[in-house]
């Protein structure tokens, strides 16, 4: 296994964000992870990438405890992050802000500056504007580019398609399967089910801080979706 | 039926205390010594300094490096009462607490568009500001400072009474007055910030330390807040400063303005005791003391200890002393916290 | 022409008021910290030099040459054992560790040193002018100018055309997606107070060969650094040295019209300049 939570729990203070998630991704693999605003997706992003520290055991990397280490730490296993709002360096261009994906952690893979200019041409022309100077497409490939730079094996990719056209959706997730043969393992956190559900092998489904479903991207009917995102209620 | 009380079974016992306190401490000057009287006034406005600058940064947030301004402004003024217009020095004392409040508003106008480390560092330069001007002013003894006219002096407002009462000379006397009224002071002054911190704007002040947006959107004006806030600590501050030097009843820009004396020391006394607290400064203000009769004949390896015990107190034990001990025992002295009280509600969730 | 001399020492003294501030105005943009004590870390360092020259015999260049690394290490090991504890969005602890750091700082010196004015011996530098046409300029104050542009040059090459003035510059933006990019930010701030320290050391340097220097000196160099700081606005070295200059010209003006309203003047020029523009003139977009 690539990466497993275990039992994962995550509080902000006194307020439980997570009970006990499992999930697993294999390598190579692409997974999504589906559930309404609040349903503790990026919580689990931010508790896998090192931004909330949870017990040692709770996040294992290829079998190793990673739980308790900080985002830099994570980051150098190979394991890179999209995150929520895009969040850009403003003091940095476009081609910085892609630069500092790739100067800490230096591993072989095809992906360097003139590969994501190829993957998304129309940042090649605007490598000089300050990051935050671009629509929010263009920020979205190089938040996508920048985690990129440093050849992960894991790419997590939370809410890429938040606050975009459907246009610009459609070009973003027509680079994932680019990415796919790349060779990294790709998960998409998403409130949009049939986008995710388009480009994943395997889906699970969250609400309030639980996995209510988990299985093929191909079997899975629209009413178990339904049921699994909404509540049994619904 | 229901009702919003902050009562607590500690508070008012401490009330009681405090009363007892502040009758015994009426009644000191008949049998404690000179010195004693002494310390206690430099305990007393140090206390007093220290409540006010808690006020505003550990409830309000607002983190002034400036305070010595009003200090040093308050005295001032209370000098140009006496030498200028002929007052009785205490009659002078609340020209002090005027002065200070008026060169408060320009300061807020200005520090209030800076944000936080600008804004600590804006106050500390009008002070800067504030002291230069005054050593300009040569009818008060510019740069090298003057000293209260005998005349002023000898005839200070009770002293005659005092003399009388405990047959001490014209200086002890003095001592004795000062003293009174600075324990008139401390009590008036934490009295009412307790009285502030249960009021609404005590409240809305709470809101807004924690919160700005969310204090806004519940109708809370919070530049209201602030500058009310402001204004209050400026004028009791230089109050304070005024009293401070009628005891010494000399005065030059260095002493008046001092930023060691008058921020650093409140600052540290705060610190070390507990911010955001009022027990915090009372606690602060005996360490302080007791430090500094301890190592008082080391000089500045006194000031070093201070600097490093803050430090320590900051890595360790944010809250300070009081915060230390309030944690372990759950101990609120003076209770700023609402509860409701009422019948007993069943059920429940 | 007395006026065109004022103004002309009035430019190299900001150059003096610059390099106090570089150090600070690193420190301030990468990580919002306001150290209190940095204006006695200008006269701690200041001591150190004078130690190379008095008790090794070195050229005060060759002493600050030999100071900078101590410095360096000094300023990261505090960043690293103290600072970084207390940094958060309360701007109150660091303030106070920073304040405690400074009377300590002080009285340490005190102690060891006396309150004796000392000087760092600069030979024949020490009195020597230019002729420049127009007006005389002295050499030191000319030198000091000099360094504060090459310092200010050399960080900002750092800071623009290197990867770790990008991990600065990243970090100073968001500490937590730095992270993400595989970014320590303590390792980052415990840098860039190391190398704050060691300007702090080439500004040691002239304020020790320029004019006396005792123990007590500290704060009020603290206040000329944190006015030119905030006058040049958040994360621009360039508006430091138009901070320092600013200060500087004021202060010559206001002595030229009367000698005790020097520092008024200076004081005075940051208040009008806060009250115009009170993110400073050339504040970065997001602060």
């Amino acid at each position: 296994m690539l990466l497993e939570t275990r039992g994962l729990t995550a509080n902000y203070g006194q307020f439980r964000a997570l009970f006990g998630v499992d999930i697993a991704i294999a390598p190579g693999e692409c997974v999504a992870i589906i559930g309404a605003n609040g349903a503790g997706k990026s919580t689990l992003m931010r508790s896998i990438t090192g931004i909330l520290r949870n017990d040692a055991q709770m996040v294992l990397h290829r079998g190793e405890p990673i739980g308790a280490l900080s985002s830099a730490e994570i980051m150098q296993r190979g394991i890179a992050m999209v995150p929520e709002g895009r969040r850009l360096f403003p003091s940095l261009t476009v081609e910085e802000n892609l630069l500092i994906g790739g100067q800490v952690r230096r591993a072989p893979g095809p992906w360097n500056l003139d590969a994501i200019y190829d993957l998304f041409p129309i940042l090649r022309e605007r490598r000089r504007n300050p990051g935050t100077a671009l629509s929010g497409g263009q920020q979205q490939m190089v938040a996508i580019g920048r985690a990129l730079m440093s050849n992960p094996e894991l790419l997590l990719c939370d809410e890429i398609s938040l606050g975009l056209a459907p246009v610009v959706i459609r070009d973003i997730y027509a680079a994932l399967p680019k990415i796919r043969a790349g060779g990294a393992a790709i998960v998409v956190v998403e409130q949009d089910i049939g986008k995710a559900l388009a480009v994943a092998d395997r889906v699970y489904c969250m609400m309030e801080g639980r996995v209510t479903l988990v299985a093929n991207a191909g079997d899975v009917t629209r009413q178990q979706i339904h049921a699994a995102y909404f509540g049994e209620a619904a | 039926m229901y009702s919003l009380t902050t009562r607590t079974r500690a508070g008012i016992v401490t009330a009681i205390a405090m009363l007892v306190l502040v009758i015994v401490g009426l009644a000191l000057p008949a049998f404690a010594s000179r010195s004693v009287i002494q310390d206690l006034f430099f305990i007393l406005t140090m206390l007093t300094l220290a409540q006010l600058w808690n006020l505003l940064a550990g409830y309000g947030g607002l983190v002034s490096v400036g305070q010595q301004a009003f200090v040093g402004i308050g005295a001032y003024a209370m000098f140009a009462g006496v030498i200028l217009l002929g007052w009785n020095p205490v009659w002078a004392i609340p020209l002090g607490g005027l002065a200070a409040l008026m060169l408060a508003i320009p300061t807020a106008y200005f520090a209030f568009r800076l944000q936080g480390a600008y804004f600590a560092i804006g106050t500390w330069v009008i002070a800067e500001v504030t002291r230069l001007l005054v050593a300009q002013w040569k009818t008060l003894g510019g740069g090298t400072g003057t000293s209260l006219p005998r005349e002023a002096t000898s005839n200070i407002l009770g002293t005659d009474l005092i003399r009388a009462l405990f047959s001490v000379r014209e200086a002890a006397a003095r001592d004795i007055l000062a003293y009174w009224l600075a324990l008139v002071l401390v009590v008036a002054v934490t009295g009412g910030i307790y009285w502030l911190l249960r009021s609404r704007l005590g409240l809305a002040l709470s809101a807004v330390r924690d919160n700005v947006e969310a204090a806004r959107s519940v109708g809370v004006d919070a530049g209201r807040i602030k500058w009310a806030v402001f204004l209050i600590a400026a004028a009791a501050t230089g109050l304070t400063g005024a009293l401070i030097f009628l005891q010494t009843a000399r005065i030059s820009p260095d002493a008046a303005f001092a930023v060691t004396d008058w921020t650093a020391y409140v600052i540290f006394i705060v610190v070390i005791g507990g911010i955001g607290t009022i027990e915090g400064p009372i606690l602060g203000v005996i360490v302080f003391f007791l430090l500094r009769s301890a190592l008082a004949d080391y000089g500045s390896w006194y000031l070093m200890t201070l600097g490093l015990i803050a430090i320590a107190v900051m890595l360790f034990a944010p809250k300070g002393l009081w915060g230390l001990i309030s944690a372990r025992s759950g101990l609120h002295l003076f209770p700023v916290r609402r509860k409701l009280v009422g019948p007993k509600i069943e059920g429940g969730i | 022409m007395i006026w065109l001399d004022t103004l002309v020492q009035g430019i190299l003294l900001g150059g003096l008021y610059a390099l106090f501030a570089a150090g600070l105005s690193l420190v301030f943009g990468i990580m919002r910290l306001v150290n209190l004590a940095h204006g006695d870390l200008i006269v701690f360092a200041a001591y150190l030099v004078l130690l190379g020259v008095t008790l090794l015999g070195l050229s005060p260049w060759i002493a600050a040459l030999v100071a900078m690394p101590l410095m360096f290490g000094l300023g990261w090991l505090l960043q690293t054992v103290v600072l970084n504890r207390v940094l958060g969005k309360d701007i109150l602890p660091p303030l106070l560790v920073t304040f405690g750091l400074s009377v300590a700082l002080q009285n340490g010196l005190l102690e060891a040193f006396s309150a004796d004015s000392r000087r760092i011996p600069a030979g024949a530098l020490e009195g020597a002018s230019l002729d420049l046409g127009l007006v005389t300029v002295g050499v030191m104050p000319l030198l000091t100018f000099a360094s504060a542009i090459v310092v200010i040059v050399a960080l900002n090459g750092l800071f623009y055309h290197t990867a770790l003035g990008r991990a600065f510059r990243a970090t100073s933006d968001d500490a937590v997606t730095a992270g993400l990019m595989g970014i320590e930010p303590k390792r980052i701030f415990a840098i860039a107070t190391g190398l704050a320290m060691v300007v702090v050391t080439i500004a040691a340097l002239y304020l020790g060969m320029r004019s006396n220097f005792d123990p007590a000196i500290g704060p009020a160099r603290l206040i000329y650094a944190f006015e030119a700081v905030i006058i040049g606005g958040l994360g621009s070295l360039w508006g430091t040295l138009a901070g320092g200059v600013i200060i500087g010209v004021a202060q010559t003006f206001g002595a030229a019209v009367n000698p005790e309203w020097q520092i008024l003047a200076g004081h005075v020029a940051f208040l009008i300049v806060m009250l115009l523009k009170p993110r400073g003139l050339f504040p970065r977009a997001v602060d």
